[in-house]
């Protein structure tokens, strides 16, 4: 029957109780939609730098990774390459040579970073394809063929089927060009890395600097799910594990590449929940607030109660399910229409096409895919319990206080 | 043997600079089936003195024994199962809980005397006929009169089975004929079950039912009359 009391005193003063919900709702809905917005941004910008950037995993000579230069290869690179595309989990592997080069037109140079891929095996570790905006992506058949990011385009002035001059350091130590011409313009949501990105066949670039092309200085492999990185880590360190202690390679997840993107990941969190938080601690005060007024207008019937011979247990409890209730109804209800608003966005996009260039210069889209958080859902309704049972207190132990007979007689 | 000995009771409010002696030496015995009223003028101490027979509040001075129980000697979460178990109580503004059911009202504190829900049902609804509301069962406090609301809570009080009820100006917000009625009710329950009532009053309707009435003026009892059953 405490139940029902507790439950049916919360519509007893219906204007009072449907303020608190409908400010618990609007806090929630503040803070889960929030959530799912930044954790939406965040994963675009990841899911972006592993299916265009990185891959979910790289394998480097350490050499190469402390000063870039091409003559650090991956010893033994073909063999390596077989023994990866032996895993199940792995969706392609692909050998690459990279390193930095200037490119140029007639108008302008910029530093850039040359890749010579293989553009079948390239295809299965990089989505970059499918961000050509213009022309093609490389292909076996092309000759001395390149695709260069749009704004490197415009910084060079360059266009399709116009000749790109590249100049890198040769094998043997000496400056040496190539002219690439522009099969394809691509575009991603990362100004800074098109700008800064050049891809050719690999077989051309092998020719312009003199290393074989079944060499290569980085080795990106793409899995057929990212949640399975840290499973193949432990995988491929338990097949090279030879070359690893020799010094020979060295197996680097994503966010060991770009450590940037985690600690965006973990710092976003850490604002989502700090702003629940904060959100939720402006609500305990109204929560005990209501609750002190009901208790207050409720003196002579706790009185009663008490007198009836209610012990001061239940007294305690009745008021502690009062609250909860009232924070519990005000969450679901907050957290239904979030998920109603998360879910929209989530399938149609939050549009930020007006801030659209800042957004892309950091690397993020200017459309928001919301993400659903089950984990801070639950986090969400753990919180607003815990606020509601330590916001109960304080009403509670007034209740507590008074004494049945003073209480009857006050208001009598 | 009496059911209630008050010995020497003093209630002093320290509550303001000026202490108030609300009683100043009380004794009194209330024996097993009586309807008492007690009378006097306002703050008087009717309601101190009931306040502390109902174990609501315990004296500054002098002892209350309830069937050799002796309630000062009680801890507070004793005192609260002394009365859950012993006392039944009607107040003059009815205090009913708003929220529930006079059939959920009836059956309220046998629930806190973990009855089972099928035996506190079966009695609720037996205390509600007796007392004339069986077909308000369902019917919420506001949804009652007066006069019915107090039926209620003479029900919900007989519901714990108590050794005796305490009943405070319990016709102070009824008219003639709910006060009638329910007068009759609570006589008949005295004479049907044997049940002891104390009243504290001003009406003469009370007084002209009770078959003891002590009169109580400046926290002292001043006068203890006893008439025939009427």
């Amino acid at each position: 029957m405490l139940l029902s009391i507790a439950w049916r005193n919360l519509w007893r003063n219906k204007l009072r109780s449907t303020v608190i919900f409908t400010s618990i709702a609007v806090g929630i809905i503040g803070a889960v939609v929030s959530d799912g917005f930044m954790s939406g941004m965040t994963d675009q910008r990841v899911d972006a730098a592993i299916a265009n950037e990185v891959s979910d995993i790289q394998i480097h000579n350490p050499a190469f990774l402390l000063n870039g230069e091409i003559q650090y290869q991956i010893p033994h690179a073909e063999k390596i390459l077989n023994k990866i595309e032996a895993i199940p989990q792995v969706k392609g592997v692909s050998l690459r040579m990279r390193t930095s080069a200037m490119a140029s037109s007639a108008n302008a140079g910029a530093g850039i970073t040359i890749y010579g891929v293989n553009p079948a095996a390239e295809r299965k570790v990089s989505d970059l394809y499918k961000h050509v905006i213009q022309g093609k992506y490389l292909s076996k058949k092309e000759k001395i063929s390149t695709i260069i990011g749009q704004k490197l385009a415009h910084k060079l002035n360059l266009g399709l089927g116009d000749k790109l001059i590249v100049t890198v350091t040769d094998s043997s130590g000496n400056i040496t060009s190539g002219a690439f011409q522009i099969v394809g313009i691509y575009k991603t949501a990362n100004d800074r890395f098109d700008e800064a990105n050049v891809f050719v066949n690999k077989k051309n670039l092998s020719n312009l600097i003199g290393y074989p092309v079944t060499t290569g200085d980085e080795i990106a492999i793409r899995l057929k799910a990212n949640s399975q990185t840290a499973g193949v880590i432990k995988i491929l360190r338990r097949i090279f594990k030879k070359e690893i202690s020799n010094k020979q390679i060295v197996v680097r997840s994503w966010d060991q590449i770009q450590p940037l993107l985690k600690s965006m990941i973990s710092m976003m969190n850490y604002f989502s929940y700090i702003f629940l938080v904060i959100i939720l601690a402006a609500l305990a005060f109204a929560i005990i607030n209501t609750m002190l007024m009901a208790v207050m207008e409720r003196t002579r019937e706790i009185g009663m109660l008490m007198a009836l011979g209610m012990n001061k247990r239940k007294i305690f409890s009745l008021i502690m399910l009062e609250t909860i209730f009232l924070s519990v109804v005000g969450a679901v209800l907050g957290l239904v229409i979030s998920i109603f608003i998360i879910n929209h966005y989530a399938t149609y996009g939050f549009d930020l096409s007006s801030v659209a260039k800042g957004l892309n210069y950091i690397g993020y889209s200017s459309r928001i895919f919301f993400r659903v958080n089950t984990n801070f859902y639950i986090t969400s309704i753990i919180l607003i319990i815990l606020i509601a049972v330590l916001s109960s207190i304080s009403p509670a132990l007034k209740a507590l206080r008074l004494q049945p007979a003073t209480a009857i007689r006050d208001v009598q | 043997m009496s059911i209630i000995e008050a010995k020497g009771i003093y209630k002093i409010y320290q509550e303001t600079k000026v202490p108030v002696n609300a009683l100043n030496g009380v004794d009194l015995k209330i024996e097993k089936g009586e309807f008492t009223a007690i009378v006097g003028p306002s703050g008087s101490g009717k309601t101190t003195l009931l306040n502390i027979l109902g174990g609501l509040d315990l004296p500054t001075k002098g002892d209350i024994l309830i069937e050799n129980t002796n309630l000062k000697a009680l801890s507070s979460r004793q005192l609260i199962d002394f009365r859950l178990h012993n006392i039944g109580f009607v107040f003059q503004a009815y205090n009913l809980i708003p929220v529930l059911t006079a059939l959920e009202n009836t059956e309220f504190i046998m629930e806190l005397q973990k009855v089972s829900k099928k035996d506190r049902m079966k009695k609720a609804l037996e205390l509600l006929k007796a007392v004339g509301i069986a077909d308000k069962a369902n019917h919420k406090p506001g949804q009652l009169s007066g006069g019915q609301q107090q039926r209620v809570a003479v029900a919900r009080a007989l519901a714990s089975q108590p050794r005796f009820i305490i009943a405070d100006e319990p016709t102070a917000n009824l008219d003639s004929r709910s006060t009638n009625e329910l007068l009759e009710i609570m006589a008949e329950m005295n004479r049907k079950y044997h049940s002891t009532f104390i009243f504290a009053t001003h009406d003469q309707r009370v007084m002209d039912k009770a078959h003891r009435i002590v009169t109580i003026d400046d926290g002292k009892i001043i006068g203890d009359e006893t008439f025939e059953r009427r």
